[in-house]
């Protein structure tokens, strides 16, 4: 008569408020459940009768982390809206800002929020004294992505001078140059990380599920494309809906989501099964390197998958400055005309596949929003993940069920008041 | 012994928790040097009941969110309200306008009646608050600045002047003058106006300083044909809490 019990309130190491449930009596799953608790915040009501200009402003505070992505999906739904066609220039440069922003929450999750649990520590702050070396540099990179960011938008958090139509202050190519070697001396200290993760074991444990992420015939997928599905054709934006399917549950104040099979998955690893052809030259050695090749079922890889993308970003904010710099910047005029209709903006956030669905009145004043986000796709594939994953470790002691369950919640990098928002 | 620091987060987007560890190295060894965190859930699994300094991020949007603020206000010597949300309700109470059922209906539909949330507030309309870092987000040098001063034992100096005079030391031209309507004149600093700067305008997220000089703020409004009606409106991105509570 073995009774296993796990009640993990308020997970730590990831954004926002979770917890896991598991009973189990001889060898049998009573309950097993991944319960989202984050308060609302009704962001879809709070946008409601707001003037165009303050709907990114306030789009953005749907998170904390990934800002830019929401930023600028809000962006691109309201120019979708409008018919703006944003600049090449103009394009370049959001392209780069959002590089900074993958760059930074990937470095951050992979180096402070998912290494502790190899290296047997709580958190990243015993890491200080006992490995000063890989936190000095985990924060020398992200203080390099928060100043690529502030070069670009003032800030990375909640970015201020990227508006509809384009940018209300170019950045400064002298600033933007020096950035470039920075980023240079960051390709350095990601392959100290590629070290580090190799030493790191990984969780050998598979289930095969559905991958969405965007698609874009040019290039790695990160702001432009249709939705491609590992089960299905490609879907135009528009109709991003008949992908989502969302639903509530009362267990979660997120809403679910499902497609072709019981959940789907979004993200890194969903992005690399999808795209991995179309990664720049490093992130493709890497994730050999690594050992991740496409398909990949295994959702602990997400975090490897993250790595590759990082590297993605920075040899992709490498070859943008140098675009930039040759060329050179010119003030661009930016008249954007308000008018009645619909617009769908789609962008994959550090953690997938994220929408904006905006309609505004013929004044410009917002009257219906839906958001879909990264996170609350995955809540269903973590659930059924764990569905998968418990029976195979339920002999272990109770202490190692809860630390893996723990570590497969936080190798989806949740946003989770995000994905309640 | 260090003095035990712990953050907690209600309501809110965790954008302030992670901008206070916008450190540099030698910013993050010489901070552990001298405090010792206790209680970080967005990065720290560990936690512990004994703390003496509390950081509160979130507005309280919900009943259970009460007595688990209380509760860390009966055990902290000192708390301070990490953000705008916590310091004055910030933009979670753009939904205050609304009966709540309608908020949670246009969002959930039907399925609704899962779900409960009380009009948002900020942390003071519920506990004493000691100090306030306001902005959305507030700036980490300002973050490091509060707890330099508690561990030197001193009243931490939060600026009580507008924005406009941080925007003339950053050397900006007026947004009055191209055209725009700006929160700067009436709107608490310490932001070092980062958005006029950025080319565009205050949203007054810090909330009004102490003794706005409404007066003042009006001629210069009328001088460009504006009303205070119309720029209060802008503020009712963040501090309606205020203005609903009068």
């Amino acid at each position: 008569m073995r009774q296993v019990n796990v009640n993990v309130q308020q997970i730590t190491r990831v954004e926002g408020h979770g917890n896991i449930l598991l009973s189990a009596k001889d060898g049998k799953i009573e309950k097993l459940l991944w319960e989202v608790t984050e308060s609302p915040r009704l962001f879809e009501a709070m946008l409601r009768g707001r003037y165009c200009e303050d709907v990114s402003h306030i789009a953005s505070r749907i998170c904390g982390i990934c800002s830019i992505a929401h930023t600028t999906a809000s962006l691109q739904a309201t120019e979708a809206a409008f018919g703006v066609k944003l600049s090449e220039q103009a394009l370049l440069l959001r392209k780069l800002l959002y590089d900074a922003e993958l760059l930074e929450s990937h470095v951050l999750h992979v180096l402070f929020l998912a290494a502790p649990d190899f290296m047997g520590v709580d958190s990243v702050f015993p890491l200080v004294k006992t490995h000063p070396d890989v936190v000095v540099m985990a924060l020398r990179l992200k203080k390099l992505a928060y100043n690529l960011a502030e070069a670009l938008a003032g800030r990375k958090t909640h970015p201020l001078s990227c508006v509809v139509g384009g940018f209300a202050k170019l950045p400064d190519l002298a600033e933007l140059k020096s950035l470039r070697g920075r980023l240079e001396s960051a390709l350095v200290d990601l392959d100290t990380t590629v070290k580090l993760v190799k030493t790191l074991k990984i969780p050998d444990f598979t289930r095969q599920t559905e991958y969405i992420a965007l698609k874009d015939p040019k290039e790695y997928a990160f702001i432009s494309g249709d939705i491609a599905s590992s089960d299905a054709a490609i879907t135009p934006l528009d109709k991003y809906r008949s992908v989502t399917n969302e639903f509530c549950v009362p267990h979660s104040t997120a809403k679910l989501t499902r497609n072709k099979r019981d959940s789907y998955m979004v993200g890194a690893l969903s992005r690399f099964n999808l795209n991995h052809d179309q990664l720049l030259p490093k992130a493709k050695k890497v994730a050999k390197e690594l050992g991740l090749t496409a398909p990949c079922h295994n959702p602990f890889m997400i975090t490897v998958a993250q790595l590759a993308e990082a590297f993605h970003a920075a040899e992709e904010s490498i070859n943008i400055i140098d675009r930039i710099l040759s060329k050179g910047l010119k003030e661009e005029e930016n008249k954007v005309k308000v008018k009645a209709g619909r617009g769908v903006g789609a962008v994959e956030a550090p953690r997938g596949i994220l929408f904006h669905d905006y309609t505004y009145d013929n004044n410009g004043v917002l009257i219906e929003a839906n958001c879909v986000i990264p996170t609350n796709q995955n809540h269903n594939n973590i659930q059924k993940d764990m569905e998968a994953l418990v029976p195979l470790i339920l002999n272990k002691p109770e202490d190692e069920i809860r630390l893996t369950l723990e570590m497969l919640v936080r190798a989806y990098d949740p946003c989770i008041s995000c994905s309640t928002h | 012994m260090e003095p035990k620091v712990a953050f907690f987060d209600f309501t809110s987007c965790e954008g302030c928790q992670l901008d206070a560890l916008n450190l540099t190295g030698e910013e993050a060894v010489a901070l552990l040097n001298a405090v010792d965190i206790v209680n970080f859930r967005e990065v720290k699994t560990e936690r512990a009941d004994n703390y003496d300094i509390a950081f509160i991020e979130g507005s309280i949007t919900r009943e259970s969110e009460i007595p688990r603020l209380q509760k860390i206000r009966a055990q902290a010597k000192v708390l301070i309200a990490l953000g705008t949300c916590a310091s004055i309700g910030g933009i979670n109470c753009l939904k205050n306008h609304l009966p709540m059922e309608e908020a949670l209906k246009i969002v959930y539909g039907k399925d609704a009646r899962y779900y409960n949330t009380i009009p948002a507030r900020p942390i003071n309309a519920v506990i004493p608050v000691d100090y306030y870092i306001r902005g959305c987000p507030p700036v980490t040098t300002e973050i490091i600045k509060v707890i330099k001063a508690l561990l030197l034992g001193k009243k931490p100096d939060i600026p009580n002047y507008p924005v406009c005079v941080e925007c003339k030391m950053a050397g900006n031209v007026c947004v009055f003058e191209r055209g725009m309507t700006c929160l700067g004149p009436v709107t608490r600093a310490g932001c070092g106006a980062i958005c006029i700067t950025s080319g565009r305008h205050c949203w007054g997220c810090r909330g009004l300083v102490e003794d706005p000089n409404i007066d003042s703020e009006k001629e210069i409004l009328k001088k460009y044909g504006l009303t205070v009606e119309k720029v209060i409106e802008k503020f009712k991105i963040y501090d309606t809490y205020a203005e609903v509570a009068k």
